[in-house]
């Protein structure tokens, strides 16, 4: 009999689908309150994490220095800093309950093995705001796994969850498929913190069409919403709206799954960006990149192809962060069109159209320089300066796809829940609960807010059902 | 000055090469980042945007071999980028030493194999009997089996000799990496960063991840530190034998309360407690984490420097017995052995780490 045969002959406290953020901070609260614990983990364990795999940072709401986070970051601006990236998506109860709590979380974190690190080179703008993991998401995940395996947690790799058994309002028991071989998991109680389905291509070209299958999935290929369309099938309330995700602009030549952060591709407000005809479609200028990059996703998964082409010239090459990427180059725009498989005399009439446009000024590579295309429809607002100089660079820009809004509806202690309201042993943590707070746009490091704050309250709340 | 993109490597192509390898992967790390905070390393790939030659030799001999960022990477295998950089960094560091050395055959032959390492110790044993049977003596002590006339011939050159050769190869490592005139300011640092091993902190004083997988642990830096305090305070003990002899007219033996003494019983102690204990943490470490092919040479070089200590313990202890004649042989044969491989051997990374060191520190 192997380990997972043994732990399915056992009687759980409490059983977790997923194995990231949000799973190990309710899998370490619900230790500590002496909750017998059990994760069940999709991936197998050179992946376990999920997407917190690669994240960075924390959003941490702060009065004074906490941490690595200097001055302070109150709850009046975090929420005004939501509601505007969510334009009012969101359960306000829910968010502020979540911002509130922030605060203390980073000191938990740091007491379970969580070590953080100054803002990175190239991210002072968020040294206010966000925490960074010294060694990022996985360092996290890492310290997580061995402060819960100390508590006495057992984890399961390879465990796809597929079914959580429920007689009216409770669940009985999960079943899952370890490796192959499909065991049944008694246990008093459910945490439900295994993600969202954007690794799921068939479901995604389902919900957004058929375009969806050129995108490019930023993290993990286990998020496949397994378990979320279980839940969603017996009945559980769901929030979020099924057909969206969020979408970054990255280099298209990135690998379909678990690029992350390196195939990130800074470029564009220093370009001209046309579609696969040759086209500019969007103000390259509208504002600074941080500012922007979430809106590309979509701009260029509404182009033909789900394609973009960003082209720069010599002399901007030196003012972004480097991509992992190399540019594809080419001394004359003729040869780089070639290069880039784009029609020629289409890209060599829009740059010229381009650089008819450009007024002279001042170029600000920092700021909004007001430097603006005259008569030019798209306009570039900002950093219009002609492309003329050799040798040219051409990137590949593709939606990346970042996570899912669709997931299960909770209540402030985490609870989910079915048809005849809140269910008597199931709670919801993290990405798969997300889309109650964060229903449109994206916030950095909130996710990772949401994991801690829900993860740890799902943790308490089961542990304290079942003591 | 205009960045020369040329030298970017593709992400996916995996290289035989080690330098090409190494740039590949350093590439990635520059494009992510979240290890800033780890060791120097990562500070200094973010202060270029592509990488030459002489920018990843010094990027492989500023690297310590913690892992930590190894194990928080999310690019490691089976991830397609198959990022390993602490073995990445490693096999160029290595090969870096290899091809810096003057002469460079000897260096890939002692830091690859064990079996030349004992045999050069069996040559310098056989050769330090031979000599003490076949030469007078001539002193108190063990001045008595070896004159200090003979000692001087055997060692002035055979310590000279190589550090002319290590000479050479910092100056090779030098010009290669691109150094500047060195600063008071950036040796100091670089003295500080090498006495702390602050590179081998994890960055807050956990440690590294090398003989505990993803646990974060002191124990590799404390070995290293008896092996670098135990060997520094030989060679002053040694060294204050020397000025004692000469300065101030008063030739060995010493007694308990005397420097080479007090210098040489605690740094031999050290020295063979740092390098069992160095010899213990390696056999958990992952090879896979290290520089292929060389982990006999290095653990050669690792007896042969615990032996140096041991020997000269055992010296000590057998004091004015009979066996002194065998125990001086042994111990200065190993000595012989040590001198004659620091160029060639795991020793002289020491030189390519203090001079990445400082190299580092007046670049920031």
């Amino acid at each position: 009999m192997n380990d997972a045969q043994a732990l399915a002959k056992e009687s759980w406290d409490i059983v977790i689908a997923g194995g990231g953020n949000a799973a190990l901070c309710a899998a370490i609260e619900a230790a500590e309150a002496g909750a017998k614990v059990l994760i069940l983990e999709g991936a197998p364990k050179a992946y376990r994490g999920g997407n917190s795999r690669h994240t960075r940072n924390f959003r941490c709401m702060h009065h004074g220095a906490l941490g690595p986070l200097v001055e302070s970051y109150d709850e009046q601006e975090f929420w005004a800093d939501l509601l505007r990236v969510t334009k009012g998506e969101t359960d306000e109860d829910l968010a502020r309950h979540t911002i509130r709590t922030s605060a203390e979380c980073l000191p938990w974190m740091q007491a379970h093995g969580v070590r953080f690190q100054p803002s990175l080179a190239g991210t002072l703008s968020l040294d206010r705001t966000n925490a960074f993991f010294l060694g990022g998401g996985k360092a996290l995940v890492n310290a997580y796994y061995l402060t819960a395996e100390d508590l006495g947690v057992r984890v399961l790799y390879d465990a796809q969850v597929t079914h959580v058994a429920m007689e009216g309002r409770r669940a009985t028991h999960v079943e899952a498929t370890i490796g192959d071989t499909p065991l049944r998991f008694a246990t008093r109680a459910v945490i439900l913190a295994s993600g969202g389905f954007q690794s799921d291509i068939d479901w995604l070209a389902r919900a957004w069409g058929p375009s969806a299958r050129n995108f490019l999935i930023r993290g993990t290929p286990y998020n496949r919403g397994v378990v979320l369309k279980d839940m969603l099938d017996q009945g559980a309330q769901s929030v979020g709206d099924p057909t969206q995700c969020h979408a970054v602009a990255i280099d298209g030549r990135a690998p379909k799954f678990d690029g992350g952060i390196a195939t990130r591709l800074d470029c564009v407000p220093f370009s001209v960006v046309v579609n696969r005809d040759g086209e500019r479609f969007y103000d390259e200028g509208e504002d600074t990149w941080p500012k922007r990059y979430a809106i590309w996703g979509r701009l260029v998964a509404a182009q033909p192809d789900q394609v973009g082409f960003s082209i720069i010239d010599s002399r901007s090459i030196d003012l972004f962060m480097p991509s992992v990427y190399p540019p594809i180059t080419a001394d004359t725009l003729e040869e780089l069109a070639e290069r880039m498989e784009l029609p020629a005399d289409r890209l060599i009439a829009t740059i010229e159209a381009f650089n008819a446009a450009c007024r002279p000024g001042e170029f600000h590579p920092q700021d909004l320089d007001g430097l603006a295309t005259e008569g030019l429809e798209p306009p570039k607002t900002n950093w219009a300066r002609p492309i003329t100089e050799p040798p040219f660079y051409g990137y590949i820009l593709r939606p990346g796809v970042t996570f899912t809004y669709l997931g299960l509806k909770v209540d402030r202690t985490a609870r989910a829940a079915g048809p005849d309201g809140p269910y008597d042993n199931i709670w919801s943590a993290g990405e798969m609960m997300a889309g109650s707070i964060l229903g449109q746009g994206y916030l950095a490091g909130f996710g990772m807010t949401i994991g801690t704050v829900f993860g740890r309250i799902a943790g308490q709340e089961a542990a304290a059902h079942v003591a | 000055m205009l960045l020369d993109i040329s030298l970017q490597t593709d992400p996916g192509t995996i290289s035989d090469d080690p330098v090409m390898e190494a740039r590949r992967q350093i590439e990635i790390c520059n494009a992510c980042r979240y290890c800033e905070g780890f060791c120097s390393v990562f500070p200094a790939i973010t202060r270029d945007k592509v990488f030459a030659d002489g920018d990843i030799t010094q990027l492989a001999n500023l690297c310590h071999n913690c892992r930590g960022c190894y194990y928080a990477c999310q690019y490691t295998a089976p991830h397609e980028f198959d990022l390993n950089l602490p073995r990445a960094l490693a096999t160029a560091r290595v090969e870096s030493w290899e091809r810096l050395a003057w002469p460079q055959a000897p260096a890939r032959l002692f830091q690859r194999h064990a079996t030349p390492v004992a045999l050069m110790l069996v040559v310098s044993l056989a050769l330090l009997f031979w000599l003490i049977s076949a030469l007078p003596g001539g002193g108190d002590g063990f001045y008595a089996w070896l004159s200090h006339g003979a000692m001087v011939a055997i060692f002035t050159p055979a310590f000279l000799l190589p550090l002319v050769s290590i000479g050479v190869s910092l100056r090779r490592y030098w010009v290669e990496t691109g150094g500047g005139a060195v600063t008071g300011k950036a040796m100091a640092q670089a003295i500080r960063d090498a006495g702390r091993l602050r590179n081998l902190s994890g960055g807050q004083g956990q440690g590294c991840n090398f003989e505990k997988a993803e646990r974060f642990s002191d124990a590799r830096r404390h070995a290293h530190q008896a092996v670098m305090y135990g060997f520094l305070l030989c060679f002053a003990a040694t060294a204050s034998g020397t000025v004692l002899h000469y300065v101030f007219d008063a030739p060995a033996p010493y007694g308990f309360w005397s420097m080479p003494k007090l210098l040489g019983v605690p740094g031999g102690l050290l020295l063979v407690a740092g390098c069992a204990f160095m010899l213990v943490l390696r056999r958990k470490a992952d090879p896979a984490l290290g520089a292929p092919g060389r982990s006999g040479g290095e653990s050669a070089f690792i007896w042969l420097l615990g032996l140096t200590g041991l020997t000269g313990l055992i010296l000590y202890a057998l004091r004015g017995s009979d066996a002194t004649g065998i125990a001086l042989a042994i111990h200065l044969g190993t000595v012989l052995a040590l001198f004659l491989l620091l160029p060639f051997s795991k020793m002289a990374h020491g030189f390519y780490r203090f001079a990445a060191l400082v190299r580092d520190a007046g670049d920031r």
